[in-house]
């Protein structure tokens, strides 16, 4: 098998100099609207007292979920010593750093003082899963970057698998911690759960290795550089098995709830009673974001590139509606403090948490999106982050041109 | 000895009886004042644990639709209603609970519960909520981030964030937009000897604020006595606010 060669693109088409402009917009209209949030205060949001965390956190958490998802490649070229995958080792820890950016950014501008992010990195409280959570993302973005480094740079090749151990380790515990984040709320009925730790490592198998697969199959098609079914393939079966595990740790999640009595008012209004979020758990998570990905993964006839496309699209909204489900539904639930009495007061005691998120929200979090998005751009752009190949000849080691050629040619001398 | 005799005797009685409890009421509440001065910590003087402040609350003295403590509140540290409750400020509310099973109805205020064991300290990143030696749990709106991180981990919904700008603060209490308050015991009355605006303000005598690490103590004396509930005891929290009669 020939060594993998990655390339810069060329990067001057009108549809790559669009896709900036477009990316750029987004950005613009996301610092805008954090900007408006922190000059008027979050009244303009549709976050309040009782939904502290709105539409950003939605993007933010994603993301970062996202980002540990998108090493998965990397570390499975790495550590796994998967050769077919090596090609697109770069462009994983690219997209793994990209994305944690993006999410990060949008975290802190949605603070109530982003002007205070250097008091964030100055002072810390060690009992809190928030402040591991800051040494956790900037040490992955250290991690992986050195990482990328050993990739990148043929003379230190042979230390790739050694730092590829490190960051594939690091983003366990790194998305460990940010399950955490909602896994020791000891005072909700819908988190406090040690299973969200490994829900979301789960999740970020899944989510992030929708958004690798978009983001690689877009460039490729963009560049107009050949890609096999090889590769396409491996994509294909990867996808179907990350979401059928997600599908597993969430029907464990939601079974174990129902089995304890104290459980079943949450439970009842996520999967019945909730609205917009029973609406957002079936139909965007299972059905749309699991069940229609798995039937185009499995049952669509021979993969193909824009099949398995759609699905990680899909893929993708699943996990949103998720991510929405979880944190704004499991703060929407009413806050059990007596139970056994109906309880009424002036502020939101006893009844189903009202929120509307507004406009100055969404461009955050897709400001988030942009930002992440327009790194990977401008890098492989300058960088030689993408494959020159994926056509099965250049990266499969198993490749044999007769094995492909048998039904319609003469099988060659060679 | 006749009637008439006797009848005098008992109304000297009466009368010396009556005047001695005057004079010793007199002579002793002043003391008592000056004790409760003279016990409240000078200004330059750290705060120890050996106090710690609590309060019980009696929910059978709490009347369903007296505001009273909630204004007094208000108005001690300058919270404003906006007009959209979804975003004021609360640092205490009241809170009508009617039992589902005998539909028995009980009226009680809740606030911060100045937990030992704090899950808001827990979780803030920056150490801008936290506990001073005495039991009051605070934030320091210096170091705040509003991250709202304490807010979601509050199982008494006990914390606001501050959505819009501020006017006319009172300097004891400051704010700030972009940071997360909550009730503070009215910390700038406690350390003057005085007690939080909510127990001065309430009538019925349902609330009850003292040291709960002294014996003597009404509250301690109290707490022996009476059957009093930790709300969402489970948690193990110890917390510093008592309810009583739920």
């Amino acid at each position: 098998m020939k060594y993998p060669v990655c390339r810069e693109i060329e990067g001057n088409s009108p549809a790559f100099i669009s896709l900036l402009v477009i990316l750029g917009a987004l950005i613009a209209a996301g610092l805008g609207a954090a900007l408006y949030m922190e000059h008027e205060g979050h009244h303009v949001t549709g976050m309040n007292n009782q939904i502290v965390w709105g539409m950003p956190h939605v993007f933010a958490v994603f993301l970062i979920v996202a980002a540990s998802g998108a090493l998965n490649v990397a570390s499975i070229s790495s550590v796994f010593g998967k050769v077919v995958y090596k090609p697109l080792a770069p462009l994983s820890g690219l997209l793994a750093l990209s994305l944690l950016v993006g999410g990060l950014v949008v975290l802190v501008l949605d603070l109530g003082h982003p002007d205070r992010l250097i008091v964030a990195m100055t002072n810390y409280n060690f009992k809190s899963i928030f402040a591991w959570n800051i040494f956790l993302y900037n040490g992955f973005i250290a991690v992986v970057a050195v990482y990328l480094w050993m990739l990148m740079e043929r003379r230190m090749n042979t230390y790739a698998k050694a730092v590829g151990v490190v960051a594939f380790v690091w983003r366990l515990i790194l998305t460990t911690g940010t399950g955490s984040i909602f896994g020791f709320l000891v005072a909700r009925q819908f988190y406090d759960a040690a299973m969200m730790a490994p829900l979301f490592i789960v999740m970020s198998f899944s989510f992030g290795l929708a958004v690798f697969i978009l983001v690689l199959f877009v460039s490729f098609w963009g560049s107009g550089r050949p890609m096999g079914d090889v590769i396409v393939d491996r994509m294909r079966a990867l996808l179907s098995l990350f979401v059928i595990t997600v599908l597993f740790f969430v029907a464990i999640f939601h079974l174990t709830n129902l089995y304890a009595t104290e459980h079943h008012g949450i439970e009842a209004f996520i999967l019945r009673d909730g609205g917009i979020y029973t609406f957002m758990f079936w139909v965007g998570y299972v059905f749309v974001g699991s069940v229609v990905p798995l039937l185009l993964l499995n049952f669509s006839g021979r993969a193909r590139a824009e099949m398995v496309a759609v699905s990680a699209g899909l893929v993708i909204v699943g996990g949103l509606a998720m991510m929405y489900v979880i944190i704004i539904g499991g703060q929407a639930y009413p806050l059990v403090m007596f139970p056994g009495y109906e309880v009424v007061s002036e502020f939101s005691d006893g009844v189903v948490n009202a929120y509307q998120p507004s406009l100055p929200e969404f461009l955050l979090g897709i400001g988030g999106v942009a930002f992440a998005l327009a790194i990977v751009a401008a890098a492989v752009k300058v960088l030689r982050f993408l494959p020159l190949s994926l056509a099965d000849k250049d990266i499969d080691p198993h490749y044999r041109p007769e094995a492909v050629t048998a039904d319609t040619a003469a099988p060659s001398e060679a | 000895m006749d009637k008439s005799d006797n009848n005098i005797d008992q109304y000297r009685r009466r009368f010396l009886e009556r005047s001695t409890a005057i004079a010793a009421g007199g002579l002793l509440a002043p003391g008592v004042l000056l004790h409760a001065i003279a016990n409240a910590r000078p200004a330059d003087e750290a705060v120890t644990g050996k106090v710690r402040w609590g309060m019980l609350i009696d929910s059978n003295k709490c009347k369903t639709g007296c505001n009273k403590c909630v204004q007094a509140c208000e108005t001690e540290n300058g919270l404003k209603r906006t007009g959209r409750p979804d975003i004021d400020a609360q640092w205490i509310r009241k809170v009508t609970l009617k039992q589902k099973q005998t539909g028995h109805t009980t009226s009680l205020p809740m606030l911060c519960q100045h937990c030992a064991e704090p899950p808001c300290v827990d979780v803030c990143p920056t150490g801008a909520s936290f506990k001073r030696a005495d039991g009051i749990v605070l934030v320091d709106k210096h170091i705040c981030i509003g991250c709202r991180y304490c807010m979601m981990a509050c199982p008494y919904k006990a914390r606001s964030f501050i959505h819009e700008d501020l006017s006319d603060q009172k300097a004891h209490a400051p704010r700030g937009k972009g940071t997360v308050e909550s009730c503070t015991f009215c910390v700038h009355r406690v350390d003057k000897g005085e007690s939080p605006a909510c127990v001065s303000a309430c009538d019925e005598g349902a609330m009850t604020f003292g040291d709960m690490n002294d014996p003597a103590s009404e509250i301690s004396q109290r707490l022996r006595e009476v059957q009093s509930t930790e709300i969402r005891g489970d948690l193990g929290l110890n917390l510093g606010v008592r309810y009583q009669g739920i």
